[in-house]
């Protein structure tokens, strides 16, 4: 398949890795611990993991695993709420897949669907808006989460069922953003990251523009980083040249996809269907300016105005799960007492270990138990 | 959940007032939006994700990329030893 087994070819893997050897000159200022890297995206953590890259990289770079998992990061009363909402006799609740695993204060939709409760997965917000058109007498719910790369196809949703007049409708919004999380981590005395790898879908629909301010306030290069594993690799070499020469710059390693100024159409809808909101990230807290809601014009289709009665739930989060540090990249998956114990996909304390993009998730499936 | 697969836009057309396309990922064929694509002509590649098409992939930037990669290992003495 063109724009994938070129990007997978095991021979140029070993030659950048080569190159990236060379390329550390060991004059690092912290050259105890090399350089920490931290990839933003769940779904290159996955792809590092399922290649072996971090097992191939030389010692002095460390890989750190960053925010970027919506489903991970998807504040837990909100999946209380969704559960709620799910369970109504007179809602059909649609989602994408890795959400249903996602355990809540007490169970997970995958719960609620086997009690009865209509859920369904589905796999565009488009499917949702058919759903609707098909069941006039039930309110279809979609779980509206995602970063900046899912908020234009979940702005197309609202926008044409207000222009279709599709009334049994609504969205459960859980939008984040991840310059307000890179903000985040680089304020936090705990985050020790020297360079980010941006999220390459992210950034193909967002730009890489408004990383510049953040790399030169904090001192950190950025670079936008694919997802295959000669993209990742391409990503650290440049990250690693700039931390070597001291360039606290933003570089485009995906530019096959990724402009500096990002797709204009699809941040237009961005911009009339949402507006920026603090947000509460699952396990980190309170990111402020980290989010999207429905603008007024479409509270209409918002889930949590249309069933108030929803708003006040009371959450219990597990004690033993550590995936807020896990996903700042201050604690590895298997420095968790829980991970492979109490933790695991089948029993999962956290959604961490079930979202496809969620570092224990990957660690656990790729048998990274106790590596570095 | 920000994965995007690349694949080949193989028909457009239009559906609910909205762009759409047939894109082809080696031989699996699906219904993407192409709304926020308006250059999009038959043959490109693009990123789809949950549906929609969200770039259409440069395929003289990828060109020159692959190159520069290459180069590099040129340029380099040791042999990998990976």
């Amino acid at each position: 398949m063109k724009y994938l087994d070129e990007y997978r070819d095991a021979d140029l893997t070993r030659k950048l890795l080569a190159d990236l050897r060379k390329t550390i000159t060991h004059s690092s200022k912290t050259p105890d611990r090399g350089w920490t890297l931290m990839e933003v995206c769940g779904g290159q953590t996955h792809s590092i993991m399922k290649s072996g890259l971090d097992q191939m990289l030389p010692p002095e770079i460390n890989l750190v695993h960053g925010p970027g998992c919506p489903v991970c990061v998807t504040p837990l009363e909100l999946v209380d709420k969704a559960i709620a909402l799910a369970s109504r006799p007179d809602v059909i609740f649609t989602s994408y897949g890795d959400m249903l695993r996602v355990p809540g204060s007490d169970r997970d939709l995958f719960a609620v669907k086997a009690a009865g409760g209509d859920v369904r997965i589905i796999y565009s917000p488009l499917d949702a808006l058919k759903i609707a058109q098909e069941n006039p007498g039930k309110t279809v719910i979609f779980f509206g989460i995602g970063f900046e790369t899912t908020a234009p196809a979940n702005a197309m949703a609202v926008v044409q069922a207000k222009a279709q007049g599709i009334r049994n409708f609504a969205m459960l919004v859980s939008h984040v953003t991840v310059p307000a999380a890179i903000r985040a981590l680089m304020e936090s005395p705990d985050v020790k990251v020297d360079g980010f790898l941006a999220a390459g879908h992210v950034c193909t629909v967002m730009g890489y523009w408004e990383y510049e301010p953040l790399a030169e306030k904090y001192r950190v290069p950025i670079v936008v980083t694919g997802f295959e594993p000669v993209d990742i690799l391409h990503g650290i070499l440049d990250c690693v040249r700039l931390l070597e020469s001291g360039r606290p710059e933003v570089w485009n390693a995906y530019a096959r996809s990724v402009t500096r100024e990002g797709n204009k159409p699809a941040q237009a809808i961005i911009q009339r269907v949402f507006e920026t909101c603090d947000r509460p990230w699952r396990g980190i807290g309170v990111i402020p300016q980290s989010g999207y809601r429905l603008r007024p014009e479409f509270a209409f289709y918002d889930a949590e105005l249309r069933f108030p009665e929803i708003q006040a739930i009371d959450t219990k989060e597990s004690s033993l799960c550590i995936s807020g540090l896990v996903l700042q990249g201050i604690k590895k998956p298997h420095e968790c007492p829980a991970f492979g114990k109490e933790c695991t996909p089948q029993t999962p304390l956290g959604a961490t270990m079930v979202s496809s993009e969620g570092a224990c998730a990957a660690y656990y499936r790729y048998g990274r138990i106790s590596h570095r | 959940m920000c994965l995007g697969i690349p694949g080949k836009v193989i028909e457009l057309y239009e559906s609910s007032g909205m762009k759409m396309a047939k894109v082809d990922f080696g031989g699996v064929v699906k219904e993407a939006c192409m709304e926020y694509l308006p250059e999009i002509k038959l043959g490109d590649y693009t990123i789809i994700h949950v549906g929609f098409g969200i770039s259409i992939l440069n395929e003289s930037e990828a060109a020159e990329t692959m190159e520069m990669l290459k180069q590099i290992d040129a340029l380099g003495e040791e042999t990998p030893g990976v």
